[in-house]
């Protein structure tokens, strides 16, 4: 995987992640579940992984849902 | 005594049987899933937080709730209880309850009271409604919560909970419900009858397992006002050394009964899908038939409105010269009819009724209750009471 080919949404806990993978589906924005990267966060659990286009409207969406997004990255 | 099928009415005490999909789910997870949900990223993982999520959403519809993430699951409606009473109130706080609270309620506000919270628990008339003009004069310039019960669990009278909602919301208290009777057997919306705080029991009117339940948070509720019950692992924030404060984690420590809740959620789907109106609809049916089939039996005494209409599908009632206990002993050994006999954990309640300390035996049919089964009952009765 090359620098830059995909954003990931970073959560608080994996409970918003799996809220945020439902909302995003549903929305039709392709997202995909994966391990936190160890060099972006201590956390044990799961972020969202999706193209770095879906990012903006992605980021709105879980705003609308009240579903609270850490910060976005890039991998 | 010609041998004959179990009649389980015994479904106020928890629902039997299930609707087999709410095995099979149990099964499928414990078989195909089995992992801890977010506590590692791998798909079996995945699978399961996706489950809990599912959960989640499936007690918002339910409820009409908006924010699957204010769903708290934990083992029964009584932890549900314990985390708000403990966790919002304070020594000098005031709360309103009534008489016809179970133990869950009101073993926590007796020992609370001991603590400094002031409690007021109103009267409810001897068939166990409450007359809701009670509530205005009780608010005090401390009073913070108004804790009740949707529906009894000794003889299923319905309390008055949207009107009391109503008078919270007017007056700047936060409403609790306990909807251990009613979640599943009629229609709840936390919205319109302005719920703040919803607990719920997965095991009985939901189809799901026991040790499964929760509290639904709404929306005006400030979860920083409530402290959590047990603090713990959460797989969040792992760093830290203290408790996350968003939800679910906040009040989620420890992992969760995920087969349960697979199995909760099955059977909510599986009641959604058949409708929570016309499921309210069959027990009253249910329930009418039984009450109208005791009350006519010389010697029987039936508690309650006697009116399906204000009750849930709980029929209280005694038989003259016999304890409750012989009743209900009599009907299991010599009938094979399962039944909840005593005080059901409700002293006040009885009090009420007064039924206390005899207590009183419960018919609780179920959705899988037959006519047959109800006609079975009463000629049972019947036969004890001639």
């Amino acid at each position: 995987m090359s620098a830059g080919e995909f954003s990931v949404l970073i959560f608080h806990t994996s409970n918003h992640a799996f809220r945020a993978e439902k909302v995003l589906k549903q929305a039709g924005i392709a997202c995909k579940l994966v391990p936190v990267p160890r060099h972006l966060s201590s956390e044990c659990g799961v972020c969202l992984r999706l193209a770095p286009e879906d990012q903006f409207s992605a980021l709105e969406m879980l705003k609308t849902s009240r579903v609270e997004v850490d910060r976005a990255e890039r991998i | 005594m010609t041998a004959q099928t179990p009649l389980y009415l015994d479904n106020a005490a928890t629902s039997w049987p299930k609707p087999p999909v709410v095995a099979a789910a149990m099964l499928r997870f414990m078989q195909q899933i089995g992992a801890n949900p977010g506590r590692s990223g791998h798909r079996l993982s995945i699978e399961a937080g996706r489950v809990i999520d599912s959960a989640r959403e499936s007690v918002c519809s339910l409820f009409n709730a908006p924010d699957p993430l204010r769903v708290v699951f934990g083992a029964n409606v009584t932890e549900a209880l314990n985390l708000v009473l403990y966790g919002f109130l304070r020594p000098g706080d005031h709360v309103i309850t009534t008489s016809m609270e179970h133990n869950s309620m009101m073993r926590p506000l007796r020992h609370l009271e001991q603590e400094g919270v002031e409690l007021t628990v109103l009267q409810c008339r001897p068939d166990g409604t409450l007359d809701t003009s009670l509530l205005q004069p009780a608010i005090r310039r401390n009073t913070v919560l108004i804790a009740m019960m949707q529906a009894s669990n000794v003889a299923g009278t319905l309390l008055p909970v949207a009107e009391a909602g109503r008078i919270a919301r007017q007056n700047g208290l936060l409403m609790l419900v306990d909807s251990a009777a009613t979640a599943g057997a009629m229609p709840i919306d936390m919205a319109e009858s302005n719920i703040d705080l919803l607990a719920f029991t997965g095991h009985k009117s939901l189809f799901g397992p026991t040790g499964t339940g929760g509290l639904v948070i709404g929306e005006r509720v400030d979860p920083g006002r409530i402290r959590p019950l047990i603090r713990g692992g959460t797989g969040s924030r792992s760093e830290y050394e203290e408790q996350p404060a968003f939800l679910p984690d906040k009040f989620e420590s420890g992992t969760l009964n995920v087969a349960g809740l697979a199995g909760l959620n099955a059977g909510i789907g599986w009641l959604l899908e058949r409708g929570v109106a016309s499921v309210q609809a069959e027990l009253r049916e249910k329930t009418q038939a039984l009450i109208d089939g005791l009350k006519r039996i010389p010697g029987v005494q039936v508690y309650g409105t006697q009116d399906a209409r204000q009750q849930t599908a709980c029929v209280a009632f005694n038989i003259d010269g016999l304890s409750s206990s012989e009743a209900g002993f009599r009907l299991d050994e010599e009938f094979d009819i399962q039944v909840r006999i005593g005080l059901h954990c409700a002293p006040a309640a009885h009090r009420t009724f007064s039924t206390f300390p005899a207590g009183s035996v419960r018919f609780a049919p179920g959705l899988f209750t037959s006519a047959a089964d109800i006609a079975r009952a009463i000629a049972a009765v019947r036969q004890i009471a001639r």
